[in-house]
């Protein structure tokens, strides 16, 4: 068997919608040292380093190499990883399964994006298919419009509850100190804001940030180096179903498909871990929710209630601070989102609340948390991190 | 078939500079490029597996890994999926230029597929647009060889 | 490091131009390949390793391109940025750490349908750098003439070079260049980049190569030949050409060091067999040679000249023909490890080794040999 694995140190910086003070280079190396100083650790202390962030958005080749003076891999073991939306998750299981290998002890996990430098959705369209997809694709906005659109059609879920996590995670943001976006707003404020991309409103949308986040991942032979506890990674599982987005299938109410990756993931990651009540068994959960209509379908493909159940889940108060299992304590993605980094940051806040140093965003006596990482072609990452060593 | 195993579609890419490239079609969709503009016909392709229809044409059905080469036309007629209205700018990637908005974005059952479509709907009021609604493909009267030899789908 | 193996390999044959082909199509040829090699389908696959690059390809998220055709569907599967021996060991991590007993590791490539210039311009820094026109070529030029000055290697020593391994590729069925050279013809080659000429210099292609790695116990019930990983290391120098040595090559000695360790390696020279290296120009074979510790520092020229690199000579280095006769960026580095398992096997064919029981496996990330990456592969557990 591999080694258990533990967040051991965590850095996070500061985020915003346009970082001048800083070059791609100098923002990782901000976010490294944070982390750094968070583990008590030296340069020296790391086995080696991941990275991860997507190419077009800063116009880079070779990130890994190009950002060796920032990102603390200078002779050291390197390594680049990328899957688009969800790097930052990719990014936190490929330092899981260096750890876990037995091949390293202590590994650097960074995720970060300069969004400011490219035309965000210009950069996502080159994402899909030359050929049979860019002609007509706008981007992440208009390719998530589609599934809310049929998910209103089919299970008679309206915008406004919608915009119910829109507000929820805003209002979280606000107890969450690296949060871009800090702004008290109403489900009235976000149904007033202009259609991106119909239905999606620009309330629904997250932000375009500049930011990064570094992660310590520890082997369990070296936990006691720290000064923090650890925060375990219990398992980790993903699928990365289409190449075609034409083959995406957004599911009918009575078919057999809703959100196919996130649920094959789950069943995967679930029997692994015995969960069969997410919403009972999970303390907390930092999900990569790109807008405000995932986080009501998607708790349906999550299992945290059936097809439809989403607007009634919500409103029954479950998924905010101080419910069965809160989500995104952090603001979530609807509040930060410098993209390589953005799954990363679900990783790091999940620990954060594992290691029960999550200041005014703390859930009480928070043991099992579950994140996510979302991209590419509606695909689906997946960790879950305890408080006890599994 | 000659001809048709040769398309290549020449693409710019790239955030701050022209990034050209030049990218196969493969052999199936060279198929679908050339049927689309010389006779108005949509392409598919079915596995020998399960038997479902995949449009455009490409060799392997994912779920079965087993390859494709039973080529079938599809209709250019369907029915509406999803959609969207898009209505913020952007740039597109592949001139470098704003991207004219708004103009609604089409996910579309052709009859005869079992995966979906991608292109454009000619409304643009999302009021008027209902899911299911019945659709058909219009074609540009000069086709050079490409998606948009398709100009859009309009309901009927 | 608990015992993985190699038990399948498959690569595609090397083009400068494969038309009819999308990267899913060689995708879908390497695995197949690999699976058959391995004798397994694609359901006793646990999960799979991509490897892809989003500038080569033109594409932000390149894996998305070879899903399907690499048979990920409903699997656990990510993807390394890189040169194809990081790539794979991401896959033996993954092996490794105790979720999976088989890793499918794939990669492609298709140099023809993008611009190589305007791709490696893109590694440099884009306000101090990329102005000037610097790609691949000009930084590897620059190191080459720090390098060569240096010791005093000779440009026909590196033409050496050039008809050693377009020969040996003549002998490979799917290498892209293959040639009978001389001295001469290469030296009369255009001047490309001061001293780098036409022939001292890697062709890009379009393929694609994967390999299927198992756990111990799994990888005897597989097959009767595998092939054991026992030692593997990689290293990132500094990035600015400035910043570095380029005559020297730090992080290669530092990777080479890792992977001797692990594999219980003391003096390379007497127990290594055969090495693929990642030599994309003629300089880099006595330069990695000399990094990899099998001769002195400034003795690779002379090491090259005495035939001793050639198949049939006592170290065969890149007998596949190398970097040098096919390029598909990142495939590159996984067919230097399939290369070295098919040589251990004694499965090479017309370009087989004598007795090859040992080989090393080279890769390399960033512009001038920024980033090394070398595998110790053996025929016993």
């Amino acid at each position: 068997m591999g080694k258990k694995v533990a967040v051991t140190g965590v850095g996070i910086t500061k985020q915003s919608s346009v970082r001048h003070d800083v070059n791609g280079v100098e923002i990782i190396n901000e976010a490294v040292r944070a982390a750094l100083e968070d583990a008590d650790m030296n340069r020296a202390d790391i086995d080696a380093v991941v990275i991860g962030n997507m190419d077009h958005f800063e116009g880079i080749n070779y990130v890994e190499a190009w950002s060796i003076d920032g990102n603390g891999g200078l002779m050291k073991p390197t390594m680049k990883v990328t899957t688009g939306g969800c790097t930052g998750s990719t990014v936190a299981m490929a330092a899981y399964y260096h750890v876990a290998s037995g091949l390293f002890n202590k590994v650097l996990a960074i995720g970060w994006e300069k969004n400011s430098e490219s035309d965000t959705t210009g950069a996502i369209t080159t994402a899909f298919d030359a050929i049979w997809d860019r002609p007509v694709f706008a981007g992440a906005v208009a390719g998530l419009a589609v599934e809310a659109a049929l998910y209103m059609h089919e299970t008679g879920a309206t915008e406004e509850d919608a915009a119910y996590v829109a507000v929820r995670d805003r209002k979280h943001a606000l107890n969450n100190p690296f949060a871009h976006l800090h702004i008290n707003l109403t489900i009235k404020d976000i149904m007033d804001s202009p259609y991106l991309s119909w239905p999606v409103k620009m309330g629904d949308m997250c932000p375009r940030t500049d930011g990064a986040c570094a992660l310590i991942f520890s082997s369990e032979d070296v936990v006691d180096d720290f000064p923090m506890p650890p925060a375990w990674v219990v398992a980790v599982a993903n699928r990365h179903m289409y190449t075609y987005t034409a083959d995406a299938d957004f599911g009918s109410i009575d078919g057999p498909y809703w959100m196919t990756s996130l649920e094959a993931a789950s069943k995967d990651i679930y029997s692994r871990v015995g969960i069969s009540d997410p919403l009972n068994q999970f303390d907390m959960a930092e999900l990569y929710l790109p807008y405000s209509f995932a986080g009501v379908k998607w708790m349906e493909a999550l299992g945290f209630t059936g097809r439809g159940g989403g607007p009634e889940l919500l409103r029954s108060g479950a998924t905010d601070m101080g419910g069965k299992c809160p989500v995104n304590p952090s603001g979530g993605v609807l509040s930060s989102n410098p993209i390589g980094a953005t799954a990363l940051l679900r990783v790091a806040d999940a620990a954060l609340q594992m290691q029960a140093r999550a200041g005014a965003r703390q859930v009480p006596d928070a043991k099992l948390a579950l994140c996510t990482g979302f991209g590419g072609c509606y695909w689906s990452d997946m960790l879950i991190l305890s408080k006890d060593k599994p | 078939m000659t001809d048709s195993e040769k398309i290549c579609i020449d693409v710019l890419s790239g955030p701050d500079e022209e990034q050209p490239f030049h990218y196969a079609a493969g052999v199936y969709g060279s198929v679908f490029i050339n049927e689309l503009r010389d006779n108005k016909r949509l392409m598919g392709i079915k596995c020998p597996k399960c038997g479902k229809v995949y449009v455009p044409p490409r060799r392997v059905c994912p779920p079965c890994f087993v390859e494709m080469t039973e080529l079938v036309e599809v209709s250019s007629e369907g029915s509406l999926y999803s959609f969207s209205v898009v209505s913020f700018g952007f740039l597109d990637p592949a001139t470098g230029k704003e991207k004219p908005v708004p103009y609604t974005y089409a996910v579309i059952d052709l009859d005869g597929a079992d995966n979906r479509f991608l292109h454009f709907l000619d409304e643009t009021d999302h009021n008027k647009i209902k899911i299911n609604a019945r659709v058909k493909a219009i074609f540009e009267e000069e086709r050079t060889g490409g998606l948009l030899d398709i100009k859009h789908f309009t309901m009927v | 490091m608990q015992p993985v193996a190699i038990v399948g390999v498959g690569q595609t044959k090397v083009e400068a131009n494969k038309i009819r082909e999308r990267f899913e199509d060689m995708v879908f040829e390497a695995t197949n390949k690999a699976l058959a090699d391995a004798g397994m389908t694609i359901d006793q696959i646990d999960n799979v390793t991509t490897i892809s690059n989003d500038f080569w390809d033109g594409r932000t998220i390149s894996s998305m391109a070879i899903n399907d055709a690499c048979g990920s569907y409903d699997k656990n599967v990510s993807t390394a940025e890189g040169d194809g021996t990081f790539g794979a060991i991401y896959g033996l991590m993954r092996t490794l750490a105790g979720t999976f007993e088989t890793t499918l590791v794939v990669a492609h490539h298709k140099g023809s349908e993008s611009v190589m210039r305007l791709i490696t311009n893109a590694m440099f820094d884009p306000i101090f750098e990329r102005s000037m026109g610097i790609d691949a070529i000009a930084s590897a030029a620059l190191q080459a003439g720090s390098y060569m000055r240096k010791y005093g290697i000779s440009e026909e020593q590196c033409a050496m070079v050039s008809v050693k391994n377009h020969g040996n590729a003549k002998k490979n069925p799917y290498a892209q260049l293959a040639m009978d050279l001389t001295v001469e013809e290469v030296m009369r080659s255009e001047m490309l980049s001061d001293p780098i000429k036409k022939l001292d210099c890697c062709p890009i292609g379009d393929g694609a190569a994967a390999l299927i790695l198992a756990t111990g116990e799994r990888a005897k019930k597989i097959t009767e030949k595998p092939v054991w990983v026992k030692g593997v290391g990689y290293c990132c120098d500094s990035y600015h050409l400035g910043y570095r040595d380029l005559a020297g090559c730090d992080a290669l000695v530092a990777a080479a060091k890792q992977a001797y360790t692990m594999a219980g390696i003391v003096d390379p020279r007497k127990e290594i067999d055969l090495v693929e290296l990642h030599d994309a120009f003629t300089y880099q074979e006595p330069f990695w040679l000399e990094g990899m510790g099998f001769c002195e520092r400034g003795e690779g020229g002379k090491l090259t000249e005495s035939g001793k690199t050639a198949l049939g000579s006592e170290l065969p280095v890149s007998a596949s023909g190398g970097c040098l006769s096919s390029n598909p960026v990142l495939v590159a580095g996984l067919v230097r490890i399939i290369e070295c398992a098919l040589q251990i096997r004694g499965d090479a064919g017309e370009h087989q080794a004598d007795g090859v029981k040992t080989a090393l496996a080279h890769g390399v990330n960033g512009p001038a040999g920024q980033s090394h990456c070398c595998w110790i592969l053996g025929g016993e557990a």
